[in-house]
């Protein structure tokens, strides 16, 4: 009885391992497949549409957080629409505006691209993604990079200080400043290494879940100040999110590292160099900066704290 | 002789099940009275009612003249002058037999722990347990334990002693030492009310018998007169039943 | 007859064994047990590791330089959890036996207290931690009122208590009954009042047959200690969010759920010896 049972299991053994082994044959073969058809079609532009590799043929899938918030993005949620605060598909607020003109180098109608929810903390991980790009105000590090490819820079950002009227923190001039301050940032964001690596407060900062919160905080006077990015430090301050707030200043990068923004693509997927060339594009005649100037122009002047 | 204990027509039910229906009863100080009767006949609800366990619904209950149902009555210190000792032993499984027995004299009368370990240690060594003092309960044999709890209510110096079927629950070869130290007790002048199957045990010890039939005293005398001449049906047939039993 | 040639290899293969595992049944079962686990461990590595997304999952959970990197942040802040769990957990033991004991009280003139203590554990048995967190976190300071404390940590230490005393009590209220009435009736039939025969007798029997579950409701507040991060406190698990939003790796969560594993898993080893403990002692 137990030799049986013995023989049973080594015989399971086998052939499990003998069922994986042919997986591993069968998607190997399909990977040289593809590989090869590509190598076929190098003559061929490989950033025209027809021969572009999409999550969804035909069409441009685009992944951003939902809620979008503004700057941006803008216009609203239509009836229906499952996004708050706004829908991405209405083109207005810059990073909408951003894509949409990408798309259009790369041959795209505005019908012909789709929006889907990626919440940040699914952008980057492993497997197959659900979008063909994800925009949303993500900073590009070579660390980061390990995990996923980015695209060139659509934005060069700086780190703001947000804080409420009339306290101590709102009249700071320089980053000495903010040493005694209680400062609050949004996790996931490279907020909080510029406060832990530039700025060097006594006290640790406080990360909240959302921006919600980080807001929450500050209206109710448990933090001090909140670092955030510059155009959406003008945001929080303007619609009121912030109640009596201002934005006291904007930070210097930190030595060297002009931070920036850029389009979150899966790993060798080669829809990035496609979507570089349109981004260069989009530099080189002026367009990239009248996006610019329509969604972020009032949120540049704020003094610099050094 | 003072008067040590009156019951004076105490009745009980439990929710509409009358248990005990106006008893009449009286101990005179160093007299040793026996219960006898079936089960369900209402001899520990007639004991749990004396220490105030349970309360009475009628009647009045007086210890040496004082009445101790009375409303506003203290009744810690009532229980204080009443030692019980239970069919299940009812030992303390976490303290040692000697912290067994100096509980209540420490907490209740206040005692140091000295004084009443010296005093516990004295009482345990008079029945055989001196050796038993720092063990726990369950190393104890069922006679031993149920020595264990007399010397507990002992060790409180009660007035009257309660002991409630005490040997119902042991092995038959174990019941002779328990039996022994209540004989003890007996001679030594303790006023005593025992609830016992043991007839041969009851016969020896007491210097009255009550039969309790569904609860009321149906017949009470003398030893010689219960057990050999009882005058009611009832009472004659219980004993037949027990000497069927070969307990007689 | 001879044996045929597999029969002469088991028979071989058993001598082996029956030399390493023991003769008899034990042997075969002990046998038998190895074998069993061996494949089925093997088995399902092999499912795993052969299966086509391996190298990605593994490059984006176990990454060992990551792991390296993050660790040490990650446990000087799992002091913040360590903190608050041992803090909350005195309060919690303490807190929790007054709501039993005050549910035990027998009597009429005692109904208010065993009114409140009823409905105190059903209102925080009820209430979601996450919320009363948020409540008492953000809504208490904002009430400016001078002399309460601002401290985030100081109010989820206080929403931990408030919740898990109600658990804990009931807990508690288990082992008090569990402890049989008779105990009682003989404490109090020394002369020994409530109180004296609730601490001395019944209390003592009771705690310690729920220390099991007690401990059970100590591993579940460990993890809930990172709930004070809502408040914004960086915590072992924030700080691991903040690593992998760093890096876009995940491989700082592996981390902090051994640092966690390496704390409970004694505890729950330890509780599993006490209840065998408790088992064999009550025979």
């Amino acid at each position: 009885m137990q030799k049986i049972l013995a023989l049973l299991l080594v015989a399971l053994l086998a052939a499990v391992a003998a069922g994986c082994g042919g997986d591993d044959e069968s998607s190997t073969a399909t990977a040289t497949a593809e590989t090869g058809a590509a190598t076929t079609q190098a003559a061929a532009d490989e950033c025209a549409k027809g021969s572009l590799q999409l999550v969804s043929d035909g069409k441009l899938t685009v992944g951003t957080d939902n809620p979008a918030f503004p700057p941006w993005f803008g216009g609203g949620t239509p009836d229906g629409s499952d996004w708050e605060i706004n829908d991405p598909s209405t083109g207005e607020g810059f990073e909408s505006a951003v894509a949409y003109a990408v798309a259009e180098k790369l041959g795209f109608a505005d019908d012909e691209v789709e929006w889907v929810v990626v919440p940040f903390n699914n952008s980057f991980k492993p497997g197959e993604k659900s979008f063909d790009f994800d925009i949303n105000q993500i900073s590009v590090t070579d660390e980061r990079d390990r995990a996923v490819d980015f695209s060139d820079s659509y934005y060069d950002v700086n780190q703001a200080l947000v804080a409420l009227k009339g306290t101590e923190l709102a009249n700071a001039a320089s980053v000495d400043d903010l040493k005694s301050a209680q400062l609050g940032a949004q996790v996931g964001t490279t907020s909080l290494g510029y406060i832990n690596d530039q700025i060097q407060p006594d006290k640790e900062a406080r990360i909240y879940d959302t921006s919600n919160d980080v807001v929450a905080a500050l209206n109710g006077k448990q933090i001090d100040g909140i670092v955030v990015d510059l155009p959406t430090a003008f945001f929080l301050v303007g619609a009121e999110e912030v109640k009596n707030g201002v934005v006291v200043g904007q930070f210097p990068p930190a030595e060297g590292e002009q931070e920036h923004f850029g389009m979150l693509f899966a790993e060798g997927n080669p829809l990035r160099d496609c979507v570089n060339d349109a981004l260069a594009s989009l530099k080189d005649d002026g367009t990239l900066d009248a996006i610019q100037q329509e969604w972020l122009s009032e949120k540049t002047s704020a003094p610099v704290l050094e | 002789m003072a008067e040590q204990l009156r019951l004076e027509h105490v009745s009980k039910s439990f929710g509409d099940l009358p248990v005990l229906r106006g008893i009449d009863l009286a101990l005179e100080e160093h007299e040793v009275v026996c219960l006898i009767g079936a089960s369900g006949s209402g001899k520990s609800t007639l004991l749990r009612c004396v220490n105030l366990l349970e309360p009475v619904d009628e009647g009045r209950i007086l210890l040496r003249g004082e009445e101790v149902t009375a409303p506003g009555v203290d009744v810690n210190r009532t229980r204080r002058r009443i030692g019980i000792v239970f069919q299940a032993f009812n030992l303390f499984p976490h303290m040692t037999v000697l912290d067994n027995v100096t509980l209540g004299p420490r907490k209740a009368l206040r005692q140091s722990r000295a004084e009443a370990e010296t005093q516990g240690r004295e009482l345990l060594g008079r029945f055989g347990l001196a050796d038993r003092a720092r063990d726990y309960p369950d190393r104890l044999s069922g006679g031993q334990q149920q020595r264990v709890a007399i010397v507990r209510a002992l060790a409180m110096r009660p007035e009257l002693l309660l002991l409630d079927e005490v040997t119902s629950a042991l092995d038959p070869e174990l019941v002779a030492e328990v039996l022994n130290v209540i004989r003890e007790l007996a001679a030594g002048g303790m006023t005593m009310l025992i609830a016992t199957h043991e007839m041969g045990f009851a016969r020896d010890i007491a210097a009255r018998v009550c039969f309790l039939d569904d609860g009321s005293i149906l017949e009470q005398g003398p030893p010689e007169q219960i057990f050999s001449a009882p005058r009611e049906p009832r009472t004659q047939q219980f004993l037949q039943r027990i000497i069927e039993a070969g307990r007689l | 007859m001879a044996l045929r040639e597999d029969e002469r290899a088991g028979s071989r293969i058993a001598g082996r064994a029956s030399r390493t595992f023991g003769r008899g049944t034990a042997g075969r079962s002990l046998l038998l047990a190895s074998l069993s686990t061996v494949v089925f461990f093997g088995v399902v590595v092999i499912l795993v590791v052969n299966s086509p997304g391996w190298e990605d999952v593994k490059a984006a959970f176990f990454y060992g330089p990551e792991f390296r990197e993050s660790f040490p942040d990650i446990l000087e802040k799992f002091w913040t959890n360590v903190k608050l769990f041992l803090l909350a957990e005195v309060f919690i033991l303490v807190w929790g036996l007054v709501l039993a004991v005050l549910r035990s009280l027998q009597g009429p003139v005692f109904f208010p207290l065993r009114l409140l203590s009823a409905a105190y554990t059903d209102v925080f048995r009820g209430i979601p931690t996450i919320l009363l967190i948020f409540l008492l976190g953000f809504g208490v300071p904002a009430l400016q009122i001078s002399g309460v404390p601002k401290s985030q940590f100081f109010w989820a230490t206080v929403s931990l208590v408030l919740v898990y005393s109600a658990y804990v009590a009931e807990v508690y209220r288990a082992g008090i009954d569990s402890v049989h009435p008779s105990q009682e009736a003989a404490a109090r039939s020394l002369g020994l009042n409530r109180f004296q025969s609730l601490r001395y007798v019944v209390l003592p029997q009771a705690i310690r047959r729920v220390v099991p579950p007690l401990l059970n409701d100590f591993i579940g507040l460990q993890k809930d200690t990172a709930l004070v991060a809502l408040l914004g406190v960086v915590e072992a698990f924030r700080q691991s969010q903040i690593e992998v939003a760093g890096s876009f790796n995940y491989t700082p969560y592996v981390a902090t759920a051994i640092i966690f594993l390496v704390l409970t898993i004694p505890l729950t080893r330890l509780t599993d010896y006490l209840i065998a403990r408790e088992r064999r002692q009550r025979r």
